[in-house]
């Protein structure tokens, strides 16, 4: 199917990926039999789905980059907050950054690249690069991985 | 933002070889950015792609969580996850 290695390293990133984000799937199937599935469950799990993969990338990366450290530290800090916003009216504080005028082109796609990597408001130019290469990756890895899972399910 | 300037043009080295890096990876996906040795113009080009694809990768991890939910609602059987993980190590 497809073109991939001959040999499959049981230890790659891939494969650690692939277990983790299953496992959080598999954690997801309703234990109460589900007859219809509405609009608000299915959405409600998307946004679960959604999470789980960028947390089980960032957990298979480890804390080697800086941007998995990045990752995992929003994550959670969004996980508690979120615990202890449930019962209340969620307050969505969105404050919209006002991106100041940039005379050169080029300083304002850095910063947008910045805004883009987890953790890359704090790295410099060298640092910002090379954590966006594993990044972009990871993230296509990511959506591959996701894509074969909802080949197979799709059969 | 001088300091900042002479701390790029001493690193010049590194950070050319980290864009044509870069360069390499995103060309599958941009085929008109050229090999040419960094100047602002193709830097800011690259910067601008490499946004662009990973915007175009978050929204399809989106779509596919959307799709993967629905899928989720659809099937039951329990030996789903072993069978996965033999087909995507079998690849």
């Amino acid at each position: 199917m497809i073109p991939k290695g001959v040999s499959l390293n049981p230890n790659s990133r891939k494969t650690r990926f692939a277990r983790r984000f299953i496992c959080a799937l598999s954690q997801m199937r309703n234990p109460r039999p589900v007859s219809s599935s509405n609009e608000e469950e299915v959405r409600k799990r998307s946004h679960k789905i959604k999470i789980a993969a960028y947390l089980s990338m960032a957990r298979a990366v480890g804390s080697r980059r800086a941007w998995s450290r990045a990752l995992l530290f929003k994550l959670r800090t969004r996980a508690r907050r979120h615990n202890i916003m449930i019962g209340r009216r969620s307050l969505c504080l969105k404050k919209k950054r006002v991106i100041k005028n940039d005379p050169l082109g080029e300083l304002s796609q850095t910063n947008k690249l910045r805004h883009l990597v987890p953790g890359g408001k704090t790295m410099d130019m060298c640092s910002l690069l090379e954590e966006t290469a594993h990044f972009v990756t990871c993230l296509a890895t990511q959506v591959k991985v996701m894509q074969t899972i909802a080949d197979h399910f799709a059969k | 933002m001088s300091s900042r300037r002479s701390r790029q043009s001493g690193t010049s080295r590194i950070t050319d070889d980290q864009i044509i890096e870069l360069v390499s990876k995103l060309r599958q996906f941009v085929p008109e950015i050229r090999n040419r040795r960094s100047d602002k113009v193709p830097a800011s080009k690259v910067l601008q792609e490499t946004c662009n694809y990973i915007r175009s990768l978050h929204r399809e991890v989106d779509d596919l969580s959307q799709r993967l939910s629905q899928l989720l609602a659809t099937i039951d059987a329990d030996s789903e996850e072993a069978s996965i993980i033999r087909s995507l190590i079998a690849q």
